[in-house]
């Protein structure tokens, strides 16, 4: 009785934190139609700046009560500053381009957080006092509740109020939800929409910064939490609707007790449980608990220009030279550069499968890595439980991957946009905890070891002609997909569900076939990755794996056929890279994926094509 | 007042406005007319900069205003009333004409939302009603008082009457009667050439982008061939 009590209590102030990142996210979702990934930076943020607040500057000087409380809200609007300033200087910029490209973008700032992060505070993580006035607990019908949790707990209705008076009793407010309608007209009515998007991203990353501050007292500061919270955030906000507040209140109660009590009922799948619950309501009210499908017909998705038949004759002669150039130089190079290169291969056939799905299929895919890791499994699992070699292995992957995309997809491809790239992380995610949490089957963070090619393919050389030989069949496989009627159909219905429905193709089919099959080169891909390691661990379905993929993708392009070639290559190689000169390579990375999101709206390939001028 | 001259737009590789050049003076209501798909609407989307013109000019007392946001467009004295009339559905009509704020004008007396239910009886008896719960008619009328609200001197007024009943078309062509008795200028696009030729002082006459007629109101409505040749479907 006691620990139900107490764990309904954490659950609620844990639902507090959330609602107060989640909206943040949903209001600035709102009004710019930006899926912002740097919130949980911002939530990060906040924590650390609130530890150096309390720890030193002047307001240490001004005695326990200012220096706590006055560094948490100092803290916060901070972080709100932070995030006016990256509207200005760069979101502003990219409201106009496709959704992909803004969540690259965003994604890009992520990286640049972690590296600055690191190099002001380290990577040690970092205690912060308590709360003075609310420390200890008091009793409540014989039980004791800390009182920090109490306050948390009533963070969240507050804030759900005071957000509730800003948006009908103010002007700014009223402005906010008329934007969130009609952005146009409100331009159109005087309103310097400017002001409005930069007061937007204020406030909800001030209201991020504010959750990260308060989690102070509550757990260490960590470079991880990040990710962690834009995870969760990501799932309050669908869960409860998109824009709306009193659905991300409710979701993030839901979501909160769903942890808290998880722990108690189901210790084994608590990570599943969450995403399991995203999935079922999303497939039982796509638009979320209180959110609504978007009004009028959905937004004309700009045409994508037909694909060329036929590569330029330059280019032709280019990639010929280029594989002629792989097939005849390994043999005279050492056993790194062979890894690298093989490495490449299953990224390019990793890539080029997800571009399959998002470029002429239209579908965004959060969590591709669900597929390459379903394929590293399947072959890891065969070995580890009935010793297969790995001929056997490689012919299973692409099956096993399949099956999980026939399965998943079965879901995933039903909605659209957002919701629908949301629903492929739950997926992902479920994946990912069911590899990590079934340690007797998976082996779990300890992962399956000793996956080494069979005998004659255990050199170096031989199992990057393997690589090469197999990535580069599944990538003509590919291509000649996207070209056959197959391909032709899957293009139709990404330009045009209606229409295409109309002239009899099955919509929903063929989104469902084109993501199994991608899924199951994926799963090819992931097989070939786990030997060319000897190892399978759970990262290869985490979701840094997933954007990797995308970053690949939409580095390249996502409407050209050579996009996921070259983005692989660039983006794996540039890691590469970038790891080797610098600790500090996250930084590099995002610096360079924001140029090339502000300068190269079409991706590598897309510049290449058209001579090189953005 | 108003002066566009030579206006050419796009709608990403379409032409639509092959320079168009019209005037609106002071006070006076002009009616653009023409068949769908000539540019009415596209001409007064360009005049607001939500189609941003690719040459000509647009002056409005003096100042250029061609390139400019849809904000500063708006600032500077043009209202704007879209055909689709784009009421913000989850917003009640008290919050709909608060959007449209806008400080007064000096020498123009400010809107009120007062003033705006006594000009549209109907509106003031569902001051709480959420937009999206209003028939098309009211949604006309919140429309315009929401534009009014921005106090403008010159009023775009994108097909008005389309979709509406007759006793609404009555009403609203009584409405604009009244904006012109209070010194309104006022950019009309109609197809209906009845509720045109009952408020409108001048006619113009759009094509394929470009004005193929201009004249008086009256003249129009007595010239028969005119009419056929390029307004009869």
């Amino acid at each position: 009785m006691e620990d139900l009590a107490v764990q309904a209590l954490n659950g609620l102030a844990s639902a507090s934190s959330l609602f107060l990142v989640a909206s943040g996210l949903t209001v600035i979702f709102g009004v710019s139609r930006i899926v912002n990934f740097a919130h949980g930076s911002l939530f990060m943020l906040g924590a650390y700046l609130a530890w150096t607040l309390t720890g030193l500057g002047p307001l240490a000087g001004l005695g326990g009560l200012w220096s706590f409380w006055g560094a948490i809200l100092l803290a916060a609007l901070a972080v709100g500053a932070l995030g006016a300033l990256l509207e200005v200087t760069v979101l502003r910029r990219i409201y106009g381009a496709p959704e992909l490209f803004q969540l690259l973008a965003t994604f890009a700032l992520v990286l640049i957080v972690q590296d600055v992060a690191l190099f002001l505070w380290g990577p040690d993580d970092k205690f912060g006092p308590r709360a003075p006035l609310l420390r200890g607990a008091v009793e409540i019908l014989g039980l004791r509740f800390p009182r920090y949790e109490l306050f948390l707990i009533a963070v969240g209705p507050v804030v759900l109020g005071l957000l509730w008076l800003l948006f009908h009793r103010t002007r700014f407010g009223i402005l906010l939800r008329a934007a969130t309608q009609d952005r146009e007209m409100v331009a159109a009515l005087g309103v310097d929409q400017r002001l409005l998007f930069t007061g937007v991203f204020f406030l909800g990353a001030t209201l991020a910064g504010l959750g990260g501050a308060l989690q102070l007292p509550r757990e260490a500061v960590t470079l991880h939490m990040d990710m962690a919270v834009i995870v969760e955030a990501f799932v309050v906000v669908v869960v409860g609707g998109l824009g709306s507040l009193p659905g991300a209140f409710l979701a993030a109660l839901l979501i909160g007790e769903l942890h808290a009590f998880g722990i108690l009922v189901f210790p084994r799948i608590t990570l599943v449980l969450v995403f399991l619950v995203m999935a079922v309501v999303l497939v039982l009210r796509p638009y979320g608990l209180l959110g609504r499908a978007p009004s009028g017909a959905p937004p004309a998705s700009e045409v994508a220009a037909p694909l060329p038949a036929a590569m330029p004759p330059a280019l032709r002669r280019a990639a010929l030279a280029a594989l002629a150039l792989l097939v005849a130089l390994p043999p005279f190079l050492g056993d790194y550069p062979l890894i690298l290169l093989a490495d490449f291969a299953t990224f390019v056939l990793f890539a080029a499968s997800l571009h399959f799905i998002m470029g002429p299929g239209g579908l965004a895919s959060f969590g591709h890595a669900a597929y390459f890791g379903a394929g590293a499994y399947g072959a890891a699992l065969l070995f580890r439980h009935f010793a297969a070699p790995m001929e056997l292995g490689l012919l299973a992957a692409p099956f096993a991957a399949g099956l999980a995309g026939l399965l998943f997809g079965w879901f995933c491809v039903r909605l659209s946009g957002v919701y629908s790239a949301m629903l492929t992380l739950a997926f992902a995610q479920i994946a990912w905890s069911v590899a990590f949490q079934w340690i007797e089957v998976t082996g779990g963070d300890n992962g399956i070891l000793g996956l080494w090619p069979s005998e004659w393919a255990r050199g170096r050389l031989a199992f990057f002609y393997l690589s090469l030989a197999l990535c580069g069949a599944a990538v003509l496989l590919l291509r000649r997909a996207i070209h056959a009627p197959f391909g032709m159909a899957l293009r139709a219905q990404r330009d045009s569900g209606l229409r295409a429905e109309a002239i009899g193709i099955d919509a929903f089919r063929i989104r469902w076939l084109g993501f199994a099959f991608a899924a199951a080169m994926a799963g090819l891909a992931g097989a070939l990755f786990a030997y060319g390691k000897g190892s399978v661990f759970p990262s290869v379905l985490g979701i840094s794996r997933s954007v990797d993929a995308l970053l690949m993708v939409l580095l390249g392009g996502v409407q050209t056929l050579n996009g996921p070639i070259v983005g692989a290559i660039a983006y794996a190689g540039l890691q590469e890279q970038l790891a080797r000169v610098t600790d500090y390579w996250r930084l590099l990375l995002g610096l360079v994926i924001l140029a090339l999101v502000l300068f190269f709206p079409r991706g590598l390939a897309g510049a290449i094509r058209r001579g090189g001028s953005p | 007042m108003l002066a566009v001259e030579g206006l050419h737009a796009h709608y990403g590789r379409a032409h639509i406005l092959h320079g168009v050049s019209l005037t609106v003076g002071r006070g006076e209501v002009v009616c653009l007319l023409g068949r769908n798909g000539a540019g009415k609407s596209t001409t007064m989307k360009a005049i607001m900069g939500l189609v941003p013109p690719s040459a000509g000019s647009v002056r409005f007392e003096g100042a250029s205003l061609a390139g400019r946001p849809p904000h500063a467009v708006a600032r500077a004295g043009i209202g704007y009333v879209p055909e689709e009339r784009r009421i913000f559905a989850d917003l009640t009509v008290l919050e709909n004409l608060e959007v449209g704020r806008r400080p007064a004008r000096p020498q123009l007396r400010p809107w009120t939302p007062e003033q705006l239910f006594a000009l549209f009886p109907s509106l003031g008896a569902m001051r709480h009603r959420t937009g999206g719960r209003m028939s098309g008619g009211e949604q006309q009328m919140l429309t315009i008082a929401r534009t009014l609200m921005g106090n403008p001197r010159l009023l775009l007024l994108d097909e008005p009457s389309e979709g509406l009943a007759p006793v609404v078309v009555e009403r609203m062509a009584a409405a604009i009667a009244e904006l012109k008795a209070e010194g309104l200028s006022i950019l009309l696009s109609e197809q209906n050439l009845t509720f045109a030729g009952a408020v409108a002082d001048r006619a113009c006459i759009l094509e394929v982008g470009q004005v193929r007629h201009e004249g008086p109101m009256d003249a129009l409505l007595a010239d028969a061939p005119l009419r056929a040749r390029y307004l009869s479907v």
